[in-house]
């Protein structure tokens, strides 16, 4: 029977202002967790509300102006306070320097200072939350936005601009974490893959985030000094807001996507006890979705009336987008094949994650073909679609993750029946709510209305019915996790066995994570040359 | 771990204290390693200004493009003296901010404290030289909103230049006012004697950073000055 190490990050130093004041990144991946789930708590009631009013045909529960706040704040939340700093802010702060058998972050004071502007940007928001929401959609397509929406754009569109730069100064806190802080021996090659998706983000998180950040402060110049940069009556572009947005906003969804397909990597190793299947390229798809993502952003405007043949140079791209994705898909399942694979909670995420990310991932290429784009677009397929990457593919991966890194975090091991039961009511809750979307936005059921023809009646209280799943295998997960921090075992040093600095020392960690430097000789996921001791 | 007592002055968790300089944070191995991180940090977040300045340069040029007339027009309106002084001011506070690096990397922390305010005086000159432009163009109601007045045949462009003038001179404006805050810092820490040949490392940072403000101007003037003005230059 293993105890508790005595001396961790967790108790080194007690009260309040011990963690408003840590520069420790695990403590500060802790802090990020406290808010991103509060974050998750608030989209997570906004969906239900949704799915609520979208239970009967008319509009019933709620008027269509106050269904479209809750629709924009649904997405507002979890677009900038969830998925995008989900797994880089959380497990990336708790992980990389651990992986990288480093002290901590390059830059400790800037790490809490990136939590602080990510805490101000969600007040902002929340503030415009409290105060009557908005209306715009997350979007904020002008000219709606700057000249008709009578909504808080203001409040929310600061909160989405401070918020960016938490993620941009991250994204400067992981590039130099990686460039200079690794352990000696720690050579690009071997490192785990998780690292190489964090590089990879990190690099769409400093070339990306600050065009948005410019683009909406364009609009609250707009809106709030009369500036008119987009404005049509002068003769101004909204389409052009479009292309500044999306520059951003579509590579975002790699921010949101590459940090879990990391952590899936390190899973799927771990539980079939055999290396990454051609490491080279799924560490290379990273970097090259990352630089690919940059050039596909035109293909949510096919019907905004840009040139056909630009169109066609995106719809290209956006198919060359899928080669990286599918390569880390064929490879990851061909690191199960022939391996030893052990059936914990994590290993259900992943599963569950292979799965939904193959049928969102082929979707896109429904709407990357110009011709079917024009029939699907903005409808129910395209809401599919998107939550089968994010939900299906990033909230899968995070809890993967979540789950495989618990023990390190806390030094306890959740109840690994009660976390599969989650992960399963949570894949099946997940199916339910979603795949009917499919059918009815290829119907015609267009995003964004709080009613619908009697017809599709079924299929809307499927995915409600659904959606009342995926909620209790949320709560369950987290009721799982919640229930080892005071009666889960006492986890260990290694619970699984894995290869990774981070397993070579004590769990919880200790404040500055090794005792002493490590030295690392060989690759990563060397589980070939590794006793196999399964409890 | 050292058995040796830490000098009082030293940061830091105790092992190797003697051989650490004051300066160096624990999680890093050495002064090196820290001067190379603090150098590509900085460099990664002057790659994220050239982004959050390029919306607007797009912006520019896609108007420039469509509206080359009101451009003309518009630019003719903005005061090329007072500009091409700023300019110059400008270049010329890069100059003494090179030099106050070069002092803290000698070690004369007296030099990086006098060329430290220079920069920060030039600076102020700029600032001051472009608020009375500011305060010329709200005289004449050339102020984008709804007060927003303009005599010429493309007025509703020309206002959409004038946008994007007070968008990007302000937002350069705003990051030199943070520049004068990060002066101030290394002025004090001159003014403490706390650089030497070994430890400069907030002065380089704070030159990469007042350098690339200053390179912003440079595009800024040409493309917002110096629009079809080959005419009146003579």
């Amino acid at each position: 029977m293993t105890t508790q190490p005595t001396t961790t990050y967790l108790n080194v130093t007690h009260g309040l202002a011990s963690w408003l004041l840590t520069k420790d990144h695990k403590r500060i991946g802790l802090l990020y967790l406290v808010v991103v789930s509060i974050a998750f708590a608030l989209g997570g009631v906004f969906a239900g509300l949704i799915r609520l009013e979208l239970l009967t045909p008319p509009g019933d529960m709620v008027t269509s102006d106050l269904y479209n706040r809750i629709f924009t704040m649904h997405g507002v939340a979890m677009v900038f306070f969830v998925l995008i700093p989900a797994v880089p802010a959380i497990l990336g702060n708790f992980v990389l320097p651990l992986q990288l058998g480093a002290k901590d972050v390059a830059f400790p004071k800037l790490n809490l200072l990136s939590w602080y502007i990510f805490v101000i940007g969600f007040i902002f928001t929340a503030f415009a939350m409290v105060m009557g929401g908005v209306d715009t959609g997350w979007t904020f397509y002008t000219p709606y936005s700057t000249t008709a929406s009578n909504s808080n754009v203001m409040a929310a569109g600061v909160g989405v601009f401070i918020t960016g730069f938490s993620s941009i100064l991250t994204g400067v806190n992981f590039m130099v974490t990686i460039h200079r802080m690794r352990a000696p021996g720690l050579t690009w090659f071997r490192l785990p893959l998780f690292v190489w998706a964090l590089y990879a983000t990190s690099l769409v998180q400093i070339l990306g985030t600050p065009v948005v950040a410019i683009t909406v402060l364009m609009v609250a110049m707009e809106r709030g000094l009369g500036l008119g940069i987009f404005d049509p009556t002068l003769g101004g572009d909204p389409v052009l807001f479009q292309h500044l947005f999306w520059f951003y906003s579509h590579p975002a969804v790699y921010i949101m996507i590459l940090p879990p397909m990391g952590a899936i990597s390190e899973c799927i190793a771990c539980f079939s006890r055999k290396t990454v299947f051609g490491y080279s390229f799924v560490a290379f798809s990273s970097l090259s979705i990352a630089v690919f993502g940059f050039l596909v952003w035109a293909h949510h405007m096919f019907v905004a009336g840009i040139s056909p043949y630009s169109a066609m140079v995106f719809s290209f791209l956006t198919f060359a987008v899928a080669i990286p994705s599918a390569v880390k898909t064929f490879n990851w399942t061909a690191t199960l094949y022939r391996g030893a694979i052990w059936f914990k909670a994590p290993m259900m995420y992943v599963y569950g994650f292979l799965g939904l990310f193959l049928i969102g991932g082929l979707t896109g290429l429904f709407l990357a073909s110009l011709g079917t784009d024009v029939h699907i677009h903005d409808t129910y397929f395209v809401v599919a679609h998107f939550h089968y990457i994010m939900v299906g593919g990033a909230i899968m991966g995070y809890l993967a993750g979540l789950h495989f890194w618990w023990p390190k975090m806390t030094g306890r091991m959740y109840s690994d029946g009660l976390a599969k039961v989650g992960a399963a009511l949570i894949f099946i809750g997940f199916n339910l709510t979603f795949f009917p979307q499919f059918i009815l936005g290829y119907m015609g059921m267009p995003r964004r209305y709080h009613m619908y023809p009697p017809e599709w009646e079924m299929l809307n209280v499927l995915s409600t019915g659904g959606a009342g799943i995926l909620g209790i295998g949320y709560l369950l997960a987290v009721g799982a996790l919640l229930w080892s921090l005071k009666y889960g075992a006492v986890a260990g040093d290694n619970p699984w066995h894995a290869t990774g600095l981070e397993w070579t020392t004590q769990s919880p960690p200790l404040p500055e994570n090794f005792v002493e430097t490590p030295i690392v000789t060989e690759p990563a996921y060397n589980y070939a040359h590794r006793e196999i001791k399964v409890v | 771990m050292s058995e040796v007592a830490a000098p009082a002055h030293a940061v830091g968790h105790g092992h190797d204290a003697l051989h650490h300089h004051a300066a160096q944070q624990h999680h890093f191995e050495s002064l090196d390693q820290q001067h190379e991180a603090s150098t590509l940090g900085m460099w990664f977040f002057l790659v994220q200004e050239v982004m959050f300045f390029g919306g607007l340069f797009t912006a520019y040029m896609v108007y420039r493009i469509w509206y080359p007339e009101a451009w003309a027009e518009g630019s003719r309106e903005l005061d090329i003296l007072l500009g091409g002084i700023n300019t110059v001011v400008l270049i010329g506070s890069s100059l003494t901010m090179a030099l106050a690096v070069r002092s803290a990397q000698v070690g004369s922390n007296k030099g990086a404290f006098r060329w430290t305010m220079l920069t920060m005086i030039l600076g102020l000159t700029f600032l001051v030289i472009k608020f009375f432009e500011y305060e010329h163009k709200f005289e004449l109601n050339h102020v984008p909103g709804a007060n927003f007045v303009f005599e010429g045949p493309h007025a509703n462009q020309v206002e959409i230049f004038l946008s994007l003038y007070f968008a990007m001179t302000g937002l350069h404006a705003l990051h030199m006012i943070i520049g004068f805050g990060i002066l101030a810092w290394v002025a004090w820490l001159a003014h403490n004697e706390r650089f030497s040949r070994e430890w400069s490392t907030p002065v380089e940072m704070t030159g990469l950073y007042w350098h690339f403000v200053d390179i912003v101007w440079i595009f800024l003037f040409p493309l917002l000055y110096l629009v079809d003005r080959a005419g009146q230059l003579g």
